[in-house]
């Protein structure tokens, strides 16, 4: 009987403190950033803001920075897109063709975690400097017109986007080619499929937990990031992460702030959820 | 063990490619090869994108810098090594990182632990919208998460500093906590522990004597996780962190008036201390295997 007790109360004193700091800290903060968005927008910081329900806040907020908004959403695509693009061969050589390579290469994957996030994408605007190498080689090869440039252009933005979350994406396709039992490959190819036919019918459909996994953690922190269109781009590439930071931190202009911030959440929460359901019932293809 | 399976498959791998399959044809047979080629070509190239930064970083913190802006190498020269402080207010933003990193850690795996303890060893009503609430912050962007924690503390007047930092990011650590423990647990043989029972163990000499040594490499993973997440956040900690500046945020500000040397040299120490962690905490794990 006391054991019985004891099992009904202990996982609520382990669960407490945690779900507690979790609720406090993540669930109160998204209610008070929806309060924020409506309070009167004539307030400021500095004497204090009333509630008034001013939903005009996230029109006007919309209006403001369309620009800003579709841009995240453009940039965080291509970039979702190429990192499954680059990281599809990366993760296959490491679960078909790696053999004992294997870990030496995973850890390669996580490597550029190693060493901090803001320091690694400085790096790239020594890479694509206007008299860095890549930018002198594609001149050379006259992939580039002379007077081009790559740093502070969307395409370093989105550059620098997918390289920081390529990581994200490959992991996940790893995993899930990893599950897949060879037995199934080589049955389609007893059944006549060539590599390619057998790549496109068997491996790929069975890795798509992956890819939807893979795109979905590319995909959701590169729409909100504002460290890559900041250092590697100008105002003309900036995107809705820069918007909310210097709204928040420099304009302090907390409503117009807020609202752009609960409107880059219920995007990317109305996104994920078509996407999950597309790729769950039509099987993504 | 893995690397066994692996070549038995590897080899069976190519078996079956280098079979016939249909109606044979250079062109195809050529394409086929051509294929497979790429394919680790491709994954050659994509290894580079990654680690090429990483290279730039360790080369430039060798680098005698040329002006405020440094893109390309000038002199070698060891002296951003020996005068790492010498950048202005580097060294101090480091060691709050530290700080806030360790005493985030801590405050993470205690807390998280008991919850990943909590879902995997209990049966309770509500589990599946704990484990909701769990995923939520992994699921949500940073820039969402730092600036809903602001308009909390703004709007209970909480002086923004060391302490917010620490709230957030024991809040936004926790989570990854939950889900590594959370794997090692589950992965364990619920067996080990009945049979501690019936050898007349209680409730919490089994804990103490069975499950937490087995548990214990998955909290170690979860915190150094933990720490690494925590010593590397720019974007909620920017919102939190009020006056006071941790290494990223100084990166942050830096950018803008020409970075000295000297982040790069904190750069290779990151990636040369992780690496060491990573390689040393395979090597135990191999040595415990070997001598089981």
């Amino acid at each position: 009987m006391s054991l019985s007790a004891r099992r009904g109360v202990t996982p609520y004193l382990l669960l407490l403190p945690g779900l507690m700091w979790l609720g406090l800290f993540f669930a109160v903060p998204l209610v008070t950033l929806v309060s924020t968005s409506l309070y009167d927008p004539s307030g400021s910081l500095r004497e204090g803001y009333r509630m008034t329900w001013h939903f005009a806040t996230y029109a006007e907020a919309l209006q403001a920075y369309w620009p800003q908004f579709r841009r995240s959403f453009t940039y965080a695509g291509t970039a979702t897109v190429l990192a499954l693009v680059i990281g599809y061969p990366l993760a296959y050589t490491i679960a078909f063709k790696a053999g004992r390579w294997k870990n030496v290469l995973l850890v390669l994957v996580i490597a550029p975690f190693f060493t901090s996030f803001l320091v690694r994408t400085l790096a790239w605007t020594t890479i694509l400097a206007d008299d860095g190498f890549v930018v002198q080689t594609l001149q050379a090869v006259g992939l580039m017109d002379p007077t081009g440039r790559l740093l502070a252009t969307p395409v370093a933005v989105i550059a620098g986007i997918t390289y920081n979350f390529l990581p994200f994406t490959t992991l996940p396709l790893y995993a899930s080619l990893e599950k897949i039992d060879h037995r199934v490959i080589e049955a389609a190819q007893d059944l006549y499929c060539s590599g390619t036919q057998a790549f496109r019918r068997v491996t790929f459909p069975l890795s798509l937990p992956g890819v939807v996994a893979g795109t979905l953690l590319t995909f959701i922190p590169a729409a909100g990031d504002f460290i890559n269109a900041a250092l590697l781009g100008t105002p003309s590439t900036y995107m809705i992460g820069n918007v909310i930071e210097s709204q928040f931190l420099q304009v302090t202009d907390y409503p117009t702030a807020s609202a752009l911030s609960v409107m880059l959440m219920a995007t990317i929460v109305a996104l994920v959820v078509v996407y999950v359901r597309k790729a769950g019932t039509e099987e993504l293809l | 063990m893995s690397t066994t399976d692996t070549a038995a498959r590897d080899t069976r791998g190519e078996g079956t490619s280098s079979r016939p399959s249909g109606p044979r044809s250079p062109l195809r047979a050529a394409v086929q090869f051509a294929g497979r080629h790429v394919v680790v070509v491709a994954a050659v190239g994509s290894l580079t994108y990654l680690l090429l930064p990483i290279a730039v970083v360790i080369l430039q913190s060798f680098n005698k810098p040329a002006g405020r802006y440094n893109t390309s190498f000038n002199e070698f020269t060891l002296s951003n090594w020996t005068n790492m402080c010498a950048a202005g207010g580097m060294c101090d933003s480091v060691v709050l990182s530290l700080q806030i990193a360790v005493l985030a850690t801590i405050g993470a795996t205690v807390l998280g632990s008991a919850i990943a303890f909590a879902l995997v060893r209990h049966r309770f009503r509500g589990r599946s919208s704990i484990n909701m609430l769990i995923f939520l912050p992994m699921a949500t962007p940073e820039v969402v998460m730092g600036s809903s924690l602001l308009t909390l503390f703004v709007s209970m007047q909480m002086r923004l500093g060391f302490w917010t930092l620490l709230i957030a990011h024991i809040m936004f650590t926790l989570s990854f906590v939950v889900v590594t423990v959370k794997a090692r647990l589950s992965g364990l043989d619920p067996n080990l522990e009945e049979a501690a029972r019936d050898l007349y163990a209680n409730a919490w000499s089994t804990f103490w004597r069975v499950t937490f040594p087995l548990a214990l490499p998955g909290i170690m993973a979860a915190a150094m996780l933990a720490f690494a997440l925590s010593f590397d956040d720019f974007i909620v900690s920017n919102f939190n962190a009020g006056n006071e500046v941790n290494f990223p945020m100084f990166v942050w500000g830096a950018s803008r008036r020409g970075v000295p040397p000297q982040v790069n040299v904190i750069g290779t120490l990151m990636f040369v201390v992780a690496l060491l962690a990573v390689v040393g905490g395979q090597w135990a794990a191999a040595q415990r295997h070997r001598s089981r």
